[in-house]
């Protein structure tokens, strides 16, 4: 009962940390969409590139997040943006390269072979296949992985407090630094809650995006 | 016209390279259907895919109307080639009439003119435009699904149609009817059509010519009924099956065996003696009674022995009538059902027009095995 007072009693604040939390977020994704999804296109019609990128992403993931601050640091320090907003960013579209990426490049190569032949076949170029076939067909799965990124990122964004990035981490940090439970929780479960109603949301959109036709099927299906 | 000049295709190279197609010469005259037929990894799709370049000529020429398909714009060319593949290739993203619009869109048409095409197109593969435009390619059967896709295909009005394997996956009933409209609609179309198949009935009935591939190679190219009835060699034999006699009867109708003008006729209102003595006389075994143009059954000399009224009363009835273009098979089919070695054929007003005997359909079947290369000839 004593978190939830803590949040009412710091409310103004709980508003501030979370909109700086989504915020963060929201751009980096924004970003990581701008970069990944064309990337994930343009790595289908070239297989070695593809296996070269998935890779590389791969192995980004497996950078602990606080080791990636970590290095990152140094580097962009010599810019004087080694701390704050501007790494966190960074950081956490690096980070959702790998969903991004990697379901742009599943949902469009699983399209049907048949399909994308009957389309190249009736007279559509590469811009045109992509544009009426491809990623119509494709979208469901490239917000899942946008999805996947939102929801990973969040839990991400609440470590980067550690570079001064802001956000509902702060709690969690400062919590721990003064021994405070209530202030831990508090940020523990406001983390997880914008986690779970960004979910909800990025469902929706997904929902919303897949095309009448598919969906029809799916009932169908069903 | 599509012209097809030594043809070769390789897919791979060095080591693991593999000939699709190996020097493959032949032509689709125009408004014929030609159906490429063979069993899978023959190479009848690889020539198809070449045709409008979704596959790259190794070596040789493909021309259509005498222009070499490699200078021309791939895209152009297949936008001016219609291409049907099975209903999987409709896009489950577009409503039926969406998809039908492809090409016209991309051919820049307007939306009115487009609207009309599709409507057009719609009634002419028998969907009923207002329910079926905005529906989505799931919500059809395979039947209608595949409809779309002929009409898809013809939607610019190409003069050349790619089919391939168009009616592949649709059940037997409805690939029946699905060809027989498609025949009927090319009587008025004309289209020149390479049509992909392995099922040998669907080719013989879709087929003005059969081009059947084996291992890369053309075996033979011919109209389907010399395929079957001088297979060029074991395997084209053995494709066509040993059932080919009566495949061969499946090409050929009424109107190729009719007898017009049978000996044994007596009149319904001849006296049963009168009409017995003609029959004793000829040595004939029956007589079909004519009743004012209209056979009314047949009389046989024991019917008639005893019997003192006219034929009229006495016949025995046939149990269905023929039209000149009922196909052999079907009248070899109803002489087993019914224990009848005679049939008497109707034109449309139900008058007689002449007999069919199983001695006509057999000798015609025998005629067709002769090995004569000169009504070979002809035939071709």
């Amino acid at each position: 009962m004593s978190t939830l007072q803590f949040i009412i009693d710091n409310y103004s604040e709980v508003i501030v940390l979370s909109w700086d939390h989504i915020w963060i977020v929201g751009l980096a994704l924004i970003i990581a969409a701008a970069i990944g999804v064309p990337l994930g296109i343009f790595i289908t019609g070239h297989k070695q590139i593809a296996a070269r990128i998935l890779n590389f992403a791969n192995i980004l993931m497996t950078i602990p997040s606080i080791a990636l601050f970590g290095i990152m640091l140094p580097v962009l320090s010599l810019v004087n943006l080694g701390l704050g907003k501007v790494p966190a960013v960074i950081a956490l579209v690096l980070y959702s390269q790998l969903p991004i990426i990697r379901n742009t490049y599943t949902a469009i190569k699983n399209v049907p072979h048949a399909i994308v032949d009957a389309a190249k076949g009736m007279g559509m170029n590469k811009w045109e296949l992509l544009r009426e076939v491809e990623i119509p067909l494709a979208t469901p799965v490239i917000i899942a992985g946008l999805r996947t990124a939102a929801v990973m990122n969040i839990g991400i964004a609440a470590i980067a407090t550690y570079i001064g990035s802001g956000g509902l981490g702060v709690y969690i940090q400062q919590g721990i630094d003064r021994v405070y439970p209530e202030m831990i929780l508090s940020g523990a479960i406001l983390v997880s809650l914008l986690a779970i109603i960004v979910d909800g949301l990025m469902a929706l959109l997904e929902r919303t995006v897949t095309p009448k036709g598919i969906k029809v099927q799916r009932k169908s299906l069903r | 016209m599509i012209t097809y000049e030594s043809v070769t295709k390789i897919f791979g190279t060095g080591r693991e390279a593999v000939t699709a197609l190996d020097n493959v010469s032949f032509n689709i005259p125009k408004g014929e259907i030609v159906v490429f037929l063979g069993p899978s990894g023959c190479g009848k799709t690889t020539t198809l895919r070449l045709t409008n370049r979704l596959e790259t000529i190794t070596r040789g020429n493909i021309y259509i109307d005498s222009q070499n398909i490699m200078d021309t714009d791939a895209v152009a060319l297949r936008q001016r080639l219609g291409y049907v593949i099975q209903a999987i290739g409709l896009f489950p993203n577009k409503t039926i009439a969406e998809n039908i619009a492809v090409v016209p869109r991309l051919l820049g048409w307007s939306q009115q003119r487009i609207d009309e095409r599709v409507n057009e197109l719609l009634q002419m593969v028998s969907l009923e435009p207002d329910m079926y435009r905005d529906r989505y390619p799931v919500e059809l059967s395979g039947g209608q699904q595949q409809r779309i896709g002929v009409a898809r295909g013809l939607a610019a009005d190409p003069d050349i149609l790619l089919m391939d394997e168009p009616f592949g996956a649709i059940d037997p009933i409805n690939r029946e009817e699905i060809q027989n409209e498609f025949l009927k609609l090319q009587t008025k179309l004309k289209k020149t059509i390479a049509f992909v198949s392995h099922d040998i009935h669907e080719a013989m009935k879709m087929g003005d010519r059969i081009a059947l591939f084996d291992k890369g190679r053309l075996v033979q190219y011919d109209v389907p009924e010399i395929v079957l009835t001088q297979p060029k060699n074991k395997f084209v034999a053995d494709f066509v099956g040993a059932d080919r006699a009566l495949k061969v009867l499946g090409l050929l109708r009424v109107m190729d065996v009719i007898n017009r003008k049978p000996q044994n006729i007596v009149r319904a209102a001849d006296r049963a003696q009168d009409a017995l003595n003609f029959l004793n006389e000829k040595g004939l075994r029956y007589g079909i009674a004519i009743d004012r143009d209209k056979p009314i059954g047949y009389v046989t000399p024991k019917i008639l022995k005893y019997e003192e009224g006219v034929v009229r009363d006495l016949v025995e009835k046939y149990p269905l009538f023929l039209k000149e273009r009922t196909s052999l098979r079907d009248v070899l089919s109803f002489m087993l059902m019914h224990d009848q070695a005679t049939f008497c054929v109707l034109d449309d007003n139900g008058n007689f027009t002449g007999t069919v005997t199983y001695n006509d359909i057999q000798k015609i079947v025998k005629e067709s095995y002769a090995d004569d290369t000169e009504s070979n000839n002809n035939k071709v």
